[in-house]
């Protein structure tokens, strides 16, 4: 079936299988390969996109539910250049050491921030729990997340 | 030179990470990234049944299929010499099962397709007729004489022993200990089967040449060096032929150090196929079938004369599942258990441990843990804090009480280890003063005058890690040493290539500071090599917390005499001999005269111009070596754990938790930190949550995040570390590495707190893990589980 979005602010189209998850559509047809896949039962987290500015986890979405809709992944975090204060944060404060939960973590925290810009450290911690961490005890990841709270811009 | 800053050190000092740049945006290669032009995909499929005979297998209509390139099964395997491997201890593994199953979730076939939805597609088409048997899922009753069999393929074997008994320590002499003895406890520990499960699962992609024979692998692994030299004799390829490389790994504790039939597979599969084969498992597969880690049933006796503990008797059983896959050095059946004795003086121990198969999936790997020592540290743990209720003290009284004295180092421990170096009671009392103990105490009593459930759990632990030293330890025969190989460029800027493999520890940005610290040359401008075979040295890689104590050991040594090199250049461009020369950081000078001197970058330039070297001195600024630690290093740690446990619902919160450790020497503090609180994490979860279970008939309980249950960012608390510096004696940097100390100490603590907040309301005397709300509502009604 043909199916229309936007990804990262680009309209693509492309012919997919029905049964395809999005996960899939972009790693695989489009090589957005900074989603990653972690479990198959929407426990990991590591698979977190925006859709439509909300966090998703991608492993349990059809390509297919995804049309007309916009997809915002972890590669549109920087722009022209300039790291998102998620990303600057995450590594300021230590929050990554393997990296796999990385890309997800921060697109959930990307959705916080544009939600609450000024979260409580349970708040943080409320919102992010839809994720696993195996390296940093989530910590510095909220750590990371004030961090970026105080360093957004205007 | 750029000075040094706090935010900029050359050297040791907290250095933000060089690895986050791809991260953070997004751009790591893991194995998943990776897409080789021709690839096609594989799937296993697995036994439903923990024990049956396989009678048949029909794989003409997944062979039928369109898009289905090949189905590989032990027939064809036996025709490659592949049906079987060996495991790292010793023992044989089905690759894929031809006779029978032997645990829920083994590999029976294989098969490859031109997309991974349709090899997944094509399993059900395969037809197995299975021959349900008997199942043994219990490690008591898997010696009863009327237990099922399961390892009839080894010649000889009649029952379901899976090593013999082995031994350390002095039995006679702790028998007296506890004839002497004025109190006496006896406790059955079980610490249960758990699962590393990496956020990223396992896979290959296998790439075999039949032109030129050239085998390249693309593996996430933890020793690459080793499973390479074990392909070589497993497949009967030319080692020299064999190529690994990592990519970025997403995370091990210990479950990307075995070899899987799986890959096995993809290796076979890409010969028969002619093509790259990509095959990665699936959550449900990487818990159920991959290296789980301890389920080990434990029986212990401690006891203590004139208020100290004095001796302390344990006999333990190992489950290792179908096949006996261990992680551990050849000469130490039972891994590094026998330092159980922990952080006392003892008057004498004895331990024994024997291990059996039973039909569950096959290990046991070393989750965060230095080969069993964080079973031994549970249970020793455990054991001192019943032994101070039964003796109605404080638990940390009896510790200091008991604690081998600074001035005993190096101290030889009753079952044969020598500690180097500590301070136990130091470390202690920082962990006493960070958590406020004598207000916790007040405050719980407060809270128990309310009914409230609020408890204090304290563990101190001692690990040896760093393994180790030729004479004592290998693995398959390979000595446990690690090289390092140190090239300094014309523009002074360098490459050290290391054998030790990240999987998030932050080598790129570690390694780098030790050469910085020896040699002067700034972070930035080292550039850390690992993870690929071809372009790296030879060493037994990353796990048991042995990356600082031995391959950071080899960087500082290589990087020593790189400087040695250094001095004898410099001698000869300044006109004076080798032993005139003062060192300071990136810089030799005479002594006497510091303005006279040269830098390492002007000894680099020369070092490659064609000016004169120094007599008998070939050009370049190199060196290389491998590099053979003296003895194990020894971390050691205070914890504390607060917990609440609510009185309606048994549920445990652990609302503060204190982690003082002395890694000795810190290279970079923030990474440091941050390994101790993933560690802390896991031990959260292996405390309260994480645990692999089975049924009467083998199934598994626990195959996916929905029953495997991981700590998320609500179970963990605020840590609050703190630290002692007593650093290695025999290091070159001083440092014991930290890894895996927070994952070994800390669930004794938090168990040590439930039992604390229930004992006095509830009588509660030993839970085992994990103390999941069940379970300790069960405990608090009286009926605890009876013991395996």
């Amino acid at each position: 079936m043909n199916v229309s979005l936007t990804v990262n602010g680009d309209q693509v189209s492309r012919e997919v299988e029905p049964r395809q998850l999005l996960v899939h559509f972009l790693r695989e047809t489009l090589d957005l390969t900074g989603t990653h896949w972690g479990c198959d039962t929407s426990n990991c987290g590591a698979c977190v996109v925006l859709l439509d500015g909300k966090p998703v986890k991608s492993c349990t979405i059809l390509t297919a539910m995804a049309a007309g809709h916009e997809v915002r992944t972890v590669e549109s975090l920087e722009r022209s250049g300039r790291l998102d204060p998620v990303q600057q944060g995450f590594h300021e404060m230590h929050a990554l050491q393997c990296g796999f939960c990385t890309p997800g973590m921060q697109m959930t925290v990307r959705a916080l921030l544009d939600e609450n810009p000024d979260p409580t450290e349970q708040e943080i911690r409320v919102a992010i729990s839809g994720g696993i961490c195996r390296c940093t005890g989530y910590k510095n990841i909220v750590a990371a997340t004030r961090w970026a709270a105080e360093h957004q811009e205007a | 030179m750029a000075a040094p800053t706090a935010e900029r050190p050359i050297g040791f000092g907290r250095l933000k990470r060089k690895e986050d740049a791809r991260f953070i945006r997004g751009q790591g290669t893991y194995l998943d990234d990776i897409k080789l032009p021709g690839m096609v995909y594989g799937a296993v499929l697995r036994s439903p049944y923990a024990h049956a005979r396989i009678v048949s297998i029909d794989t003409s209509e997944a062979l039928a299929h369109p898009n289905v390139a090949a189905v590989i099964t032990a027939k064809d395997l036996e025709t490659l010499g592949l049906a079987w491997m060996p495991t790292i201890s010793y023992d044989t593994q089905a690759v894929l099962a031809g006779d029978k199953v032997r645990f829920q979730g083994q590999e029976v076939a294989f098969v490859i397709a031109t997309d991974e939805y349709i090899a997944r597609d094509a399993l059900p088409l395969i037809d197995v007729e299975y021959e349900p048997l008997p199942a043994v899922v219990n490690a008591r009753k898997a010696l009863d004489p009327d237990a099922p069999l399961i390892r009839d393929d080894k010649t000889g074997q009649t029952d379901n022993l899976a090593s013999a008994t082995w031994e350390a320590g002095d039995e006679e002499a702790a028998d007296r200990a506890f004839a002497e003895a004025d109190t006496v406890v006896t406790r059955d520990i079980i610490y249960p089967r758990c699962h590393p499960a990496p956020l990223e699962t396992c896979g290959m992609i296998a790439d075999f040449n039949p032109q030129t024979g050239q085998l390249n692998i693309y593996n996430g692994n933890q020793a690459p060096h080793a499973h390479r030299t074990v392909y070589a004799q497993v497949a009967g390829l030319a080692e020299h032929m064999i190529r690994i490389q990592t990519g970025d790994i997403g995370g091990g504790f210990g479950n990307k150090v075995p070899i899987y039939p799986g890959y096995v597979c993809a290796i076979a599969g890409s010969i028969v196929a002619g093509a790259p084969v990509k095959w990665i498992e699936d959550r449900s597969e990487n818990l159920m079938s991959t290296g789980f880690a301890r389920d080990y049933v434990m029986h212990a006796e401690m006891c203590s004369k004139d208020g100290k503990i004095t001796g302390l008797r344990v006999d333990a059983i190992a489950d290792h599942g179908a096949f006996d896959s261990t992680a551990q050095p050849t000469k130490f059946p039972a891994g590094f258990f026998h330092i159980v004795c922990g952080s006392y003086d003892l008057q004498a121990s004895h331990v024994k441990v024997k291990a059996v198969y039973t039909n569950k999936a096959p290990g046991g790997v070393a989750y965060r843990c230095s080969f069993r020592i964080t079973e031994a540290v549970y249970l020793v743990e455990r054991m001192v804090s019943a032994l101070a209720l039964e003796m109605g003290v404080d638990p940390i009284e009896l510790r200091m009480r008991s604690f081998i004295a600074p001035e005993q180092f190096p101290y030889e421990t009753t079952t044969g280890w020598t500690y180097d170096s500590g301070n136990y009671a130091e470390t202690m009392r920082v962990a006493m003063d960070i958590a406020g103990y004598d207000d916790l105490r007040r405050e719980r009593a407060e809270k128990r005058e309310r009914g409230e459930l609020m408890g204090i759990g304290v563990s101190f632990f001692t690990e040896g890690v760093g393994a180790g030293p030729r004479k004592h330890m290998d693995i398959l025969g390979l000595a446990m040493n690690d090289g390092a190989d140190l090239r300094v460029h014309p523009s002074g800027k360098a490459v050290v290539s290391i054998s030790a493999q990240t999987q998030g520890q932050g080598h790129e940005t570690t390694f780098a500071q030790i050469v910085a610290e020896e040699l002067g040359i700034p972070p930035e401008d080292v550039q850390v090599r690992h993870g690929d075979t071809d372009r790296s040295p030879y060493g037994l890689g990353t796990y048991g917390s042995r990356s600082t104590p031995v391959s950071g050991a080899a960087v500082a040594v290589v990087s020593r005499k790189v400087r040695d090199r250094a001095r004898l250049i410099a001698a000869t461009m300044l006109e004076t001999r080798p032993e005139d020369l003062a060192w300071e950081k990136g810089r030799w000078y005479v002594k006497g005269d510091p303005e006279k001197g040269a830098t390492i970058d002007d000894i680099a330039v020369r070092a490659y111009s064609g000016e004169t070297m120094p007599e008998g001195m070939e050009g370049g600024l190199d060196a290389q070596v491998i590099y053979d630690p003296p003895n194990l290093t020894y971390p050691y740690g205070a914890y504390i754990a607060v917990v609440d446990v609510d009185p309606e619902t048994a549920e445990v919160r652990v609302r503060r938790f204190i982690a003082v450790d002395d890694c000795g020497v810190r290279i970079n503090p923030m990474v440091v930190d941050g390994q101790i609180h993933g560690g802390l994490a896991e031990g959260i979860g292996i405390a309260l949550m994480e645990v692999i279970t089975f049924d009467e008939e083998g199934n598994c309980l626990n195959g996916s995040f929905m029953d495997y249950l991981v700590p998320t960012a609500l179970e963990c608390p605020d840590f609050e570390l703190g630290e002692t510096v007593t650093p290695c004696p025999h290091h070159p940097l001083g440092a014991k590495g930290v890894g895996e100390s927070p994952n070994v100490g800390s669930p004794p603590a938090i168990v040590n707190a439930v039992i604390d907040a229930l004992h006095e309301s509830h009588g509660v005397t030993h839970l085992d893990m994990p103390c999941t709300p069940a379970r300790v509502w069960a405990a608090m009604q009286g009926r605890p589980e009876p013991p395996q």
